[in-house]
Parts: C-alpha cells; sequence; structure tokens
C-alpha cells in the first residue's frame, strides 16, 4: 500500500503537526520506505497469537480511588506558557 | 590525587569508607573534567552546585558511618529523567525552559543512597536516535577516534552523553534508558558497560514516555561490579509506576562470584547476519570461547522470529510514542509557538509541535499516528502485537530448555562518524538496533560488555541477554566475560 500526498496531509492534521505543503511528497516519500519495511510483518503467520499487551503477565494493579496527592496550584502551572488567575490560558477555543 | 575522576564506583566507593578521599574532593576532580571537556557536547546543564551540596551532606553521612554503596558518588543523568529544579528537556525544544516540580524515583533512589548529579547528559531527542544526533543541544562526540583520525565519532544513541562522559571519566556513572538498545548500543560504542534491567524492575514515574511498554532504565558504568551497585541502587518497586514489580531487589554485588560451572549459554544462529563484519563474528565465537573456558556449556539455539522484531519495534514504538508526546500541545509546559491573528487552538497545537519537534520525532509521531489511524490499526499495529507476542515466545522457549543466558553481538559495526548517515534512509539507521531490539520487546534484562577493539582501535561489546528478573545471574556471566576479554584500553586525550 502506498502513500499519497493527501494520506500524508491527513496524517499530519491527525497528530497536530504542521507540515508545509511543499513538504508533503518528501514526507510521503519517507512514509513509504518505513512501511515498505514494515510490510514484512505480512510474513508471519499470526493466526491464533493474542496480541501482546504486556511482557509481564500482570494484571494491571488497581488502587483505592481516593485523593492522595494535590493542592499545588501553583506548582502545576509554573511551566506554562501562558496561566492567568490559576488556570492555563488557551486561545479561544469555543465562537 | 588529581584524577579522582578516572576512579571506578567500587573503588571510590572503597576510598570513600576508608576516608583516603572525600566526596567533596572526588566531586570537584569531577567537576574539572566536566570543564574542560565541552568538545564532548556530553554535559548540557551542569549542576555543580547543587553538585557540591550533595557532596557535602555525603561527606557527613560517611563520618557518621551510614554510607549506602553509592554514598558520594558523582554522576551524570540523563536528560529523559526529571529532575527538580533543575532543566529536564529531554534534548527536545518542545520543553525548552521545563523544569521539573518534582524528582524521577530512580534519581530519587539515586539520591537518597547519597548520590551526587553533576549534570544532565545528552541524548537524542526523546530518546529516538542510535547516533544523539537528533539532540537539540547538537551532536554527543564519542571520545574515541579511529586510529590517528580526527573524524568526530557518535558515541552512539539515545543515552549518547551519557556514554561519552563515562568513557572519558567525566562522571564514574551515568544513568541511561534503553527502549530499543539505547543503553546498550552507545555503551558498546565506547567501551563501557550498560545493562537494561527486565521491564518493571526500575520505575518510569518522572522519566520522559517514550513507549511506554518497552522503555527501561538502568546504568551506565565503568565495569561490570559497578553496574550492579548503581542498579541496586535505581531499582525497587514504586506504587507510582503501574508496571512496577513488587519484588525484592537482591545485593546483585554479592552475586559477583566469578563462578559459571554449568551455565547453559545459547548462541542464536538468526543473529548471524549477512555483511556482518568479521571482526565481529570473530568477538562473538571469541567470547563464546571464554563463557566456555569458564565452565559454561555452549549451544546452538534458534531464535526463529528475530528478523521480525525491528519491523514490529517501528510499529509498536512510534505507536505508544504518538500517544505519549501528544501531551506537548503548548498548554501545560515548554514551548509555544506564536501565533497569527486569528490563530485558534488548532493552529496553536499544529504551529507549536512543528517548532517543538525535530524531525525525527515528527517522522515517528507521524508513523504511529498512521498505524493507529481507523482502518489501519489492525493491519500495523495488532499485527505487530502479535508478533511480539511470537518474539518473546520464542525467549520463552529457549529458556524453557535451560538455557540461562544468550549470547549475541551488542551492535552490527563499530561507533560510525557523526554526518556518516546524514542522507541515509531513516531506515539505515535503524538497523544499529537489530541485535538489541529483540529485548526490548521481550522485556528480558540485557548486558553489553565491552570485549575488545576492531583494526582501527575503536571498541567492540558483546550482549548478554538473561532470563526475567534473574539479573544478577546475568551481571555474573558478564562479570565473568569482562574478566577474561581484559578490556582495559581507554581513548587516548584529544578534547
Amino acid at each position: 500500500m502506498s502513500i499519497d500526498r493527501d494520506t500524508a496531509a491527513r496524517v499530519a492534521k491527525l497528530a497536530r503537526i504542521r507540515v508545509e505543503e511543499n513538504d508533503l511528497p518528501a514526507l510521503a516519500q519517507e512514509f513509504n520506505n518505513i512501511l515498505g519495511f514494515i510490510e514484512q510483518l505480512n510474513e508471519v503467520d499470526v493466526e491464533g497469537v493474542e496480541p501482546m499487551t504486556s511482557v509481564t503477565p500482570q494484571r494491571l494493579k488497581r488502587r483505592k480511588d481516593e485523593v492522595t496527592d494535590g493542592g499545588y496550584q501553583d506548582k502545576v502551572l509554573s511551566n506554562a506558557p501562558d496561566a492567568r488567575e490559576g488556570f492555563f490560558a488557551v486561545p479561544k477555543v469555543v465562537e | 590525587m588529581s584524577d579522582l575522576n578516572t576512579l571506578t564506583i567500587s573503588d571510590a566507593r572503597d576510598k570513600l569508607r576508608t576516608k583516603e578521599i572525600t566526596a567533596a574532593e572526588l566531586t570537584e576532580s569531577c567537576l574539572s573534567a566536566i570543564e574542560g571537556a565541552d568538545a564532548l557536547g556530553a554535559f548540557v546543564h551542569n549542576t555543580p552546585e547543587l553538585a557540591r551540596e550533595q557532596a557535602k551532606a555525603a561527606d557527613t553521612r560517611l563520618a557518621e558511618g551510614d554510607a549506602p554503596a553509592m554514598c558520594g558518588i558523582p554522576l551524570g543523568i540523563k536528560d529523559l529523567f526529571c529532575t527538580k529544579g533543575v532543566p529536564s528537556q529531554a534534548a527536545s525544544g518542545i520543553l525548552k525552559g521545563f523544569i521539573p516540580e518534582y524528582e524521577s524515583t530512580v534519581s530519587q533512589n539515586l539520591f537518597n543512597a547519597g548520590a551526587v548529579m553533576l549534570g544532565k547528559l545528552n541524548m537524542d531527542e526523546f530518546a529516538m536516535g542510535s547516533s544523539n544526533e537528533t539532540s537539540v543541544y547538537g551532536n554527543a562526540v564519542n571520545p574515541w577516534r579511529r586510529g590517528n583520525e580526527e573524524a568526530a565519532l557518535t558515541p552512539g544513541g539515545s543515552s549518547g552523553g551519557s556514554a561519552s562522559a563515562v568513557s572519558a571519566d567525566l562522571c564514574l556513572g551515568a544513568t541511561g534508558t534503553d527502549t530499543g538498545g539505547s543503553i546498550r548500543q552507545p555503551a558498546a560504542f565506547v567501551g563501557i558497560t550498560g545493562i537494561k534491567p527486565t521491564y518493571g524492575r526500575c520505575s518510569r514515574w518522572g522519566i520522559v514516555a517514550f513507549a511506554s511498554s518497552l522503555d527501561q532504565a538502568g546504568p551506565m558504568t565503568k565495569t561490570v561490579r559497578d553496574s550492579a551497585i548503581m542498579l541496586e541502587a535505581m531499582c525497587g518497586h514504586d506504587p507510582k509506576d503501574s508496571t512496577s514489580a513488587e519484588l525484592a531487589v537482591p545485593n546483585f554485588e554479592a552475586m559477583l562470584t566469578g563462578d559459571i560451572k554449568g551455565k547453559k549459554i545459547g548462541i542464536p544462529k538468526e543473529y548471524r547476519m549477512d555483511g556482518m563484519p568479521t571482526e565481529i563474528e570473530k568477538l562473538w565465537t571469541d567470547g563464546a570461547e571464554m563463557l566456555r573456558a569458564a565452565g559454561a556449556e555452549i549451544v546452538d539455539i534458534s531464535l526463529p522470529h528475530t528478523k521480525y522484531a525491528l519491523p514490529a519495534y517501528y510499529v509498536i514504538a512510534p505507536a505508544e510514542a504518538s500517544s505519549n508526546l501528544a501531551r506537548y500541545d503548548g498548554v501545560r509546559y515548554g514551548h509555544r509557538a506564536q501565533l497569527a491573528q486569528g490563530d485558534g487552538i488548532t493552529e496553536m497545537y499544529e504551529k507549536t509541535r512543528a517548532e517543538g519537534f525535530g524531525p525525527e520525532v515528527q517522522r515517528r509521531v507521524m508513523i504511529g499516528t498512521y498505524v493507529l489511524s481507523a482502518g489501519f490499526y489492525d493491519a500495523y499495529y495488532n499485527r505487530a502485537r502479535r508478533v511480539r507476542a511470537l518474539i518473546k515466545k520464542d525467549f520463552d522457549d529457549v529458556f524453557a530448555a535451560g538455557v540461562d543466558a544468550i549470547l549475541t553481538p551488542a551492535t552490527p559495526s563499530a561507533a560510525f562518524g557523526l554526518g556518516e548517515m546524514k542522507d541515509a534512509d531513516p531506515v539505515q539507521m535503524y538497523l544499529n538496533d537489530v541485535f538489541t531490539v529483540t529485548v526490548n520487546l521481550a522485556g528480558l534484562p540485557g548486558i553489553s560488555v565491552p570485549a575488545g577493539l576492531d583494526k582501527q582501535g575503536l571498541p567492540l561489546g558483546l550482549q548478554l541477554i538473561g532470563r526475567p528478573w534473574e539479573e544478577g545471574d546475568l551481571l555474573n556471566t558478564a562479570y565473568v566475560l569482562e574478566e577474561a576479554a581484559g578490556f582495559v584500553a581507554k581513548p587516548t586525550k584529544w578534547w
């Protein structure tokens, strides 16, 4: 399967990474090279094999649903590019 | 003594305990070595004040007789670890200016044991790379050179700064992380030891995530004994990482008996690749002979799905990365792009991520997005996870047949020149991890031990792969290999 320019543009959009129009053909070509490498997996007989979720046969641990941490808004916001009045500030989301 | 920075961790520990040296002197020695080593590009954020403060505290503990093995030992910490109050940006532009309010569990464990942090170490951006050339800080450089040539070589990646710093004696040990070979490949390229423990041995909490089902932290040190000492201090159960194992941490150093009589060492035929340099082939054969001479039984084994490990990895790792790196959106931390009039939130995400991520990271995030997208999830992602199950089964079968450890080359070549792979297809660079990536997919412990020099005078490493949770046994086999190989060469100082 081959990735064209439109598919490359769609993937970039899904990944929320701006790619300039001029760069799309080269990007599509790179995807095709990597996917060509990945295609080898089609040679493997995986009939009846469960997809692996964890390398160790352990159930994901559970904990009590309780507050164990928090109460330091200033620390949470200390690295924000734009924080105002105790909140993260972003451009307008809803018209 | 003026060259305390060249000590091993075990020697420094003994001298600290007998009061022959102080942690303050040891730290000063490393700080001066770092000052003169800018050309290596290894340290990217220096923390001399913190180091001096920690050394002072370590000397107090030593004086009081409360001295764990790592007490007073100066280390470098890979930039992937979040360190409280110290820039931690995973060598990425998107985390420029990020100063964590918290400490990663692994670095906290080391500090609790009295270790000293000299600074943060260079790496590939988000640990994606095999040559340290994707770093926003610029390249880390290998202290080794080919013969009398001046061409700068890669220290490997992604833990390239860690490898360079330990090899050049800028610190006594360093933390690394390994998702597909990022501890073992650079260790081999610079002639040091590096171990990736079993998945779940070290807490991942506070380590910037790349591919969560594969990432593991581990030590990079001058000797196998040092790796045993440092690994013990790094690992242990952590409730903050749900995949962290609730297992007691053994005294790894005490397990270095040097006795491997009767151990069964497997030689996997699938690792004998076309075009493998004869020197590496010979190193591998010699290594097997050394283990045989020490009383181990060498057996031929087969790991039939080896060939599919790299393609499976290049589906699974980018898929996990695309999810993990979704958090870098310019809202909570790091870089945010300048917006134009009328730009909304989508433009903010897209511009921020285009500016903040380098080309290799963008490539992997987009590949990951593609293989997870509707219509391709089964064909790529689920198929890769099925193949991963088969790769793990290959190892399970071999261990069930009584094999204790597996010996392979660590890398398909010695260190290559910086810039040499510039025009190569990304897949060519991925091939660096061909011998190491299987170990991550199966969650096993793997160690790289320096075993010889090639004809150009560059170090070459051998890899040993162990049974899950048996790092102690693995370290002991590595210790025997280290003793037998007798690798003592050091790079000639040019920096």
